[in-house]
């Protein structure tokens, strides 16, 4: 068992949010087949949204790029979803919410509360959405505010997942921090683009969307090590975590536990992949307890 | 990968509705029923099953479907693929039977020639509308026995594919392979469960791709979670057993909508 922001972890893993987390069958299946310690939901917010034209995600060699554009049912629809994860999964289910404002952040949280998610997880980070994610979470005062706005009303922990789309994230992560966060989750994808070279089209829908995978996994490195270092409460770490190794890296820059997102690509059951790996290396280095890990890369100078 | 440039070299019109587009490019390690993201550029992306190595049959029912019945020879559209689980091929010696209904025919059409090439006995139960609407009935005729079933009578059996299965000693198969409308798909599992073959059975199912790519989510079905287009979209009758077949699908925002 393992204790992030007062949630009890089957392993330190987390499928990171917007990844097979539209249903609430497919969150179990991640939980139970995947081996994930904790679930993230699909971003739900007030009103349904289809979403960007496809193509809305495409490999490339270095990573993912992806537009999603918020597709979800609404939190009414969803919540029948969450309903059956909470029910069936048998680890913690956090609710990802996005919102224009703090009082579409609290209305979605007020909507999604009686199916008892175990903590919030805040998008103000979606790099690709006009009016929400990154367009209010690259501000300090909307992020404090739509913080403390869902702080007010919940009684589980609220996590804020920040963009790494600024010219500095501390500031962001700072700013969650003073309206109550009980964590960051860094980071989010990073804004890229991707053109068809034999009609010149962009080959995303939305034309342009968010770096995966792991080429951005060096960039979520320095931000949570950043982060470690600028907060006081714990850094959930991720971006191109794709093997037990790469997970151990970001808990040595800061992180209190991963999340894993695009990797579910090559296989579902990283995850246990993952956590076996994490024990078999704390065993190989003596290490008595994963917390070890935490921000260790700090002490080293 | 990124979408590749497909040309289209040759279009064959199927019916009204219905268009085989065929392109430069052939997807050589295609199994049947694996299906390719068609990218019409600047309207959208959306999956459709290889009716052979280098062609995608399409029936025109939304925007991208209309825009892509606008191309012309020598036009081009983007292509990724194959992608997902195709059908399992019989061993030499066993029998073959195809269920298709409608466009469903297009990834069966693949299946009942290299089930045919395998050394099985196929044969074919094909339905649709009308006698216009039948789909690559000679394809089929040329892999074994045909079967027609049309809504309207005016070619085989008048009825549905269900009503020529009814005929049918069906315990002689060794591999059904269904495809077609959901309803008609429902109707099909359900009778072969009542004749205790499901477990022989696969089904190729449509929902709304997303990503295409098994990442995001937004095609699972329940209650087992598994993806439509990556532990598809050809599932086994067992795998479909207490699942949403028939009885609702997802729209593109993830709301449940009632078949």
């Amino acid at each position: 068992m393992y204790t992030l922001t007062g949630l009890k972890l089957k392993n330190p893993t987390i499928l990171a949010a917007g990844i097979l987390g539209t249903t609430g069958a497919s969150l179990c299946r991640v939980a139970h087949e995947g081996g994930a310690g904790a679930v993230v939901t699909k971003s739900i917010g007030p009103m349904p949204k289809t979403g960007h034209p496809n193509p809305s995600m495409v490999k490339l060699d270095c990573g993912f790029l992806n537009a999603m554009g918020l597709p979800n049912p609404s939190y009414p629809s969803f919540f029948q979803e969450l309903e059956i994860a909470k029910k069936d999964a048998g680890v913690p289910v956090i609710a990802s919410i996005f919102g224009g404002n703090p009082a579409e952040f609290k209305e979605v949280a007020e909507g999604l509360l009686p199916a008892k998610p175990d903590a919030f997880e805040l998008n103000v980070s979606c790099p690709h959405a006009e009016g929400y994610g990154a367009a209010v979470g690259s501000n300090p005062c909307f992020v404090e505010a739509i913080t403390a706005a869902v702080k007010d009303i919940v009684n589980v922990p609220v996590w804020v997942k920040l963009t790494p789309n600024v010219s500095d994230i501390t500031c962001i992560g700072n700013a969650a921090e003073a309206g109550g966060a009980d964590a960051v989750v860094a980071i989010n994808t990073l804004k890229g683009m991707a053109i068809d070279i034999e009609s010149g089209y962009p080959v995303l829908g939305n034309r342009s969307g968010g770096l995966s995978g792991k080429a951005v996994k060096p960039v979520a490195i320095k931000c949570v090590y950043d982060l470690y270092t600028a907060l006081e409460i714990p850094v959930i770490g991720v971006g191109g975590v794709s093997s037990w190794q790469d997970a151990v890296e970001m808990m040595m820059a800061g992180a209190a536990a991963v999340q894993v997102g695009s990797a579910v690509y090559d296989r579902l059951d990283i995850f246990s992949e993952i956590s076996t790996g994490i024990e078999a290396f704390l065993q190989r280095k003596g290490y008595s307890d994963v917390k070890k890990l935490i921000g260790l890369a700090h002490e080293m100078v | 990968m990124l979408p590749l440039n497909a040309t289209i070299l040759k279009i064959d019109e199927e019916s009204p509705s219905i268009r085989t587009f065929f392109f430069d490019f052939q997807f050589e390690t295609m199994n049947p029923g694996q299906f390719v993201m068609v990218w019409v550029r600047g309207v959208d992306e959306v999956p459709m099953g290889l009716s052979s190595k280098n062609s995608i049959t399409v029936q025109k029912v939304g925007e991208a479907t209309s825009k892509l019945f606008e191309l012309k020879e020598g036009d081009s559209f983007g292509l990724r693929g194959p992608y997902g689980k195709g059908f399992s091929l019989p061993s030499e010696g066993e029998k073959t039977l195809v269920i298709a209904g409608g466009v469903g025919a297009a990834p069966l059409v693949p299946y009942a020639e290299a089930a045919r090439s395998e050394g099985s006995e196929v044969h074919t139960v094909l339905g649709a509308r009308s006698a216009g609407d039948l789909l690559f009935e000679k394809r089929f005729a040329a892999a074994g026995e045909v079967y027609i079933s049309t809504d309207d009578g005016s070619k085989g059996t008048k009825g549905f594919v269900t009503d020529v299965l009814n005929s049918l000693n069906l315990s002689v198969y060794d591999k059904i392979a269904v495809c077609g409308p959901e309803i008609m798909m429902a109707s099909v599992f359900r009778l072969l469960e009542d004749r205790e073959v499901l477990d022989k059975s696969e089904f190729s199912l449509h929902r709304y791709f997303k990503c295409g790519i098994g990442v995001c989510g937004a095609c699972c079905i329940d209650k087992s979670g598994l993806r439509v287009c990556r532990d598809g979209p050809v599932f086994s009758g067992v795998q479909l057993m207490d699942s949403e077949l028939g009885k609702y699908t997802r729209d593109a925002s993830g709301r449940r909508v009632k078949i």
